[in-house]
Formats: structure tokens, C-alpha cells, sequence
């Protein structure tokens, strides 16, 4: 194995990984995923090697996972059993998904990979982001907000019988075929292995084509990420990739944003956690698009651009991502505040109804 | 609104807990050098991230669950 430059810690290091650490936390608690993404670059941004950033949050996400996991499966909100069948079938597409990542630098180099990275998150966050965006704002439109009924499309997969393959799921309340839920486990991990945060699909696919309510689906999504997660960080560590100093640092922050977020999906309505997903989702996307012509132009595939052109697009890349993050959870601590007011007025009414 | 003796117990939990994580993230960082030695050599010493991980998150798990609910942010019943 080659030997592998770990970074010397101070303070100051050790406070950004904490607070973007605790952001990532709280969206992932909220929606299940979707605060790893910015954590990778977070450390390369320190010096931390490509790899090592990797394999350290997979290390930080699969205990972060676990304890939202049981802090959301004492409010009712997980399905076990579609978790763990999701989450062996992600690990699948974790590991093809490595495989093609392999094939990729191989054939383009690393220009290539991040080129192939970039095009993923545009098409797919594009795509799922647009559609979770457009359901948002019509249930908005129709006020039907409150609302969650299965779609067109989860009541046609619910009404498949496949004899051998029907498991009944509680969080359906009903029997569907597991060849339904592998290929979306797989799909899954494919992406979290390609952008690393495999619940852009994963959420979504089980609100839209399995039927499952966003609460339920957000939550079971941290039963995935912890299979995921363990299965990754075992690979990593295996080859000895793993900085557990910088894992268990944005742990720290991690666990207290996990903890709140949790907490936070018990006072909001169900339509928040889909908002709150498209808007980080599209955010992502534009910040991704943003470096597609640099990556373009070292491939000699666009016109060669000024040096700095590249990094003024890089950077303004970056900070377009913490803003993703930084706007998921303005939107997570504000609908809790709004959450604890309105429920303490209820409580207020409830106990004295004259007032 | 929780009794008296439910906040004791909570704020006792809270000191328990969070002189434990304390206890662990000093070690992690006096020990820092060897750690990262140990669990970094690859191949069956993969069991020792894994290991670290997983009682950081029983112990700072538990102390972050109490920091909140001693903060009185709870879940809504």
C-alpha cells in the first residue's frame, strides 16, 4: 500500500469539520441523507487526500446513521425491514458503482472522473430534484399539503403480484415484490458510490414509486445509509484509507445535528421534508454545472480556459454547495421554531380553552 | 413540562454522558499518532475504526440526546 499523507489537526480544522459536521447532521436527520456530500470536499479543501476524505465519511456517516435510525424508530417512523432489503441490495450499487468510477479514471484520468461525477449529480439531481420540486409546489397549489397519498405509479407497483417475491412492509401497509425494492436499493448505492449521497434517490423513490409517506421513507433512508455506510467503511479501512481522528471530529458535530433534525421531522408537516429536499437537490445541481465547462476544457473537449476562469468556477462551485446545506437547515430550524410555537399555543388552548 | 426528579435524572444522564464523550474525544486526540498507526495498517485491523465508531456513537450519542432534551427540545408527544 502507498504511504498516505494524514493531515496534522488544530483547532481550527477541528471547528469546521464540527460545524459542517452538525449542518450535515441536521439535514440528515431531517431528510435522511443529503449532508455527506459537502464533507468530502470540506476535507480536500484541508489537504486531506481524495481517498482518505472519502473513506473518512463513510466512517462518520454509517454511527451518524445508526443513532438517527433509533432516535427516528422511537417516534414510529422506520421500516426495519425495507431498510435492511434496500440496504443490502444499495451495497450492490456501491460496489459496481465503484467499479465504474475505477473504469472511468482509468480511461480519462481524474479529469475524466470528476467530469463523470459532475454530469451525475446535474442529470439525477436535475431530474429527481425537478420532479420532488414540481410535486411540492402543486400540492402547494391544490392545498393539498397535508395530505400523502401513494401516486399512480406506487398504486400500479402495490397492485403487482410476483408469487415468491411478496414481503409485506408496514410502512406500506401492504405486500410488494422485492424485485421493486432491489433495483431501487441498487440505483441507490450506484449513486451514493458516484456523489455520495445515495438518498437523492433513495428518499424519493420510495415516497413516488413504493407508496411510502416522506416521514417514513426519510427515516428508513438512515437504516440504508447505515448499510451502506458500515458495508463502505469496511472496504476503506480494509486498505487502511481511514482517518478515524477527522471521522470521529465530524462525528461529534454530526450527532448533535442528527439528534435535532429527528426531532425537528415530530412538529413540521410532511411536504417540508420533500421541500426541503428539491431546493438542496437543485441547488447542488447548479453548483455542479457551474464546473462541467472547466472539466470540459482540460479535457480539451471546449476551447482551453484562463486559470483563472477555473477557479473562480471552482470556488464559486464550492460555496454555492455549503449555501445547498446552509439553506436546508435555515429551512429545518426555522419550521421547527414555527413547529414548537404553534404546538405550544395548542397546548396552551388545550389546557386553558378560554384563553 | 418534566418533574423535578425527571430533571435531575436528565441532568444526571447529561454529566454522565458527557464526561464519557469527553473522556473518549481526549484520548482520540492524546493518542492521536498511534491510533492512526493502528487502525490505518490496513487488511483485519479494519475492526478498529469500526470498533472506535461505534462507541463514539453509543456514548456521544447519548450525551447529544440529553443536551437537547435538557435544553427542553423535545420530541412533540
Amino acid at each position: 500500500m502507498e504511504a498516505i499523507d494524514f493531515i496534522q489537526l488544530d483547532l481550527v480544522n477541528g471547528l469546521y469539520l464540527f460545524v459542517v459536521g452538525f449542518v450535515g447532521g441536521l439535514v440528515s436527520g431531517f431528510i435522511g441523507s443529503g449532508g455527506a456530500f459537502v464533507l468530502t470536499p470540506a476535507m480536500m479543501s484541508l489537504g486531506v487526500p481524495g481517498i482518505v476524505a472519502v473513506a473518512s465519511n463513510m466512517c462518520h456517516k454509517f454511527p451518524k446513521a445508526l443513532v438517527g435510525a433509533l432516535k427516528r424508530a422511537r417516534y414510529g417512523q422506520v421500516d426495519v425491514k425495507m431498510g435492511l432489503i434496500m440496504g443490502l441490495s444499495a451495497e450492490a450499487g456501491v460496489l459496481t458503482g465503484a467499479h465504474f468510477q475505477e473504469l472511468i479514471k482509468q480511461s480519462f484520468g481524474d479529469v475524466g472522473s470528476n467530469l463523470y461525477v459532475s454530469v451525475a449529480f446535474v442529470v439525477v439531481l436535475g431530474v429527481v430534484g425537478g420532479f420532488v420540486m414540481r410535486d411540492t409546489i402543486q400540492s402547494h397549489r391544490s392545498g393539498t399539503l397535508e395530505e400523502e397519498k401513494p401516486g399512480r405509479l406506487a398504486l400500479w407497483v402495490q397492485g403487482i403480484h410476483i408469487p415468491g417475491t411478496m414481503v409485506y412492509f408496514n410502512s406500506l401497509g401492504t405486500r410488494i415484490s422485492i424485485l421493486f425494492t432491489i433495483p431501487l436499493g441498487f440505483a441507490t448505492g450506484l449513486l451514493a458510490a458516484t456523489i455520495a449521497v445515495g438518498g437523492f434517490v433513495g428518499v424519493p423513490a420510495q415516497i413516488y414509486v413504493l407508496g411510502m409517506s416522506s416521514l417514513m421513507a426519510s427515516a428508513t433512508e438512515l437504516v440504508i445509509a447505515f448499510v451502506m455506510g458500515l458495508g463502505g467503511t469496511i472496504k476503506f479501512a480494509w486498505s487502511g484509507y481511514v482517518d478515524i481522528r477527522l471521522a470521529m471530529i465530524i462525528l461529534a458535530g454530526s450527532l448533535f445535528g442528527i439528534q435535532l433534525g429527528a426531532i425537528g421531522t415530530t412538529y413540521v408537516k410532511p411536504y417540508m421534508i420533500k421541500l426541503v429536499m428539491g431546493v438542496i437537490m437543485l441547488t447542488v445541481m447548479i453548483s455542479r454545472a457551474l464546473v462541467i465547462p472547466v472539466y470540459l476544457a482540460q479535457l480539451e473537449w471546449l476551447p482551453a480556459m484562463a486559470p483563472a476562469t477555473m477557479t473562480l468556477l471552482k470556488n464559486t462551485s464550492f460555496l454555492i454547495m455549503i449555501l445547498a446545506l446552509a439553506l436546508g437547515a435555515g429551512i429545518i430550524v426555522h419550521a421547527l421554531i414555527q413547529g414548537r410555537r404553534s404546538h405550544a399555543r395548542e397546548m396552551t388552548m388545550a389546557l386553558d380553552p378560554a384563553s | 413540562m418534566a418533574s423535578a426528579p425527571g430533571r435531575n435524572h436528565s441532568r444526571q444522564q447529561l454529566l454522565l454522558w458527557g464526561a464519557a464523550s469527553l473522556t473518549l474525544y481526549a484520548l482520540l486526540l492524546r493518542f492521536e499518532q498511534s491510533i492512526l498507526a493502528w487502525s490505518t495498517q490496513g487488511r483485519w485491523f479494519f475492526m478498529l475504526p469500526i470498533l472506535i465508531a461505534f462507541a463514539f456513537s453509543l456514548v456521544h450519542g447519548r450525551f447529544t440526546g440529553a443536551f437537547w432534551e435538557n435544553l427542553g427540545i423535545r420530541a412533540k408527544d
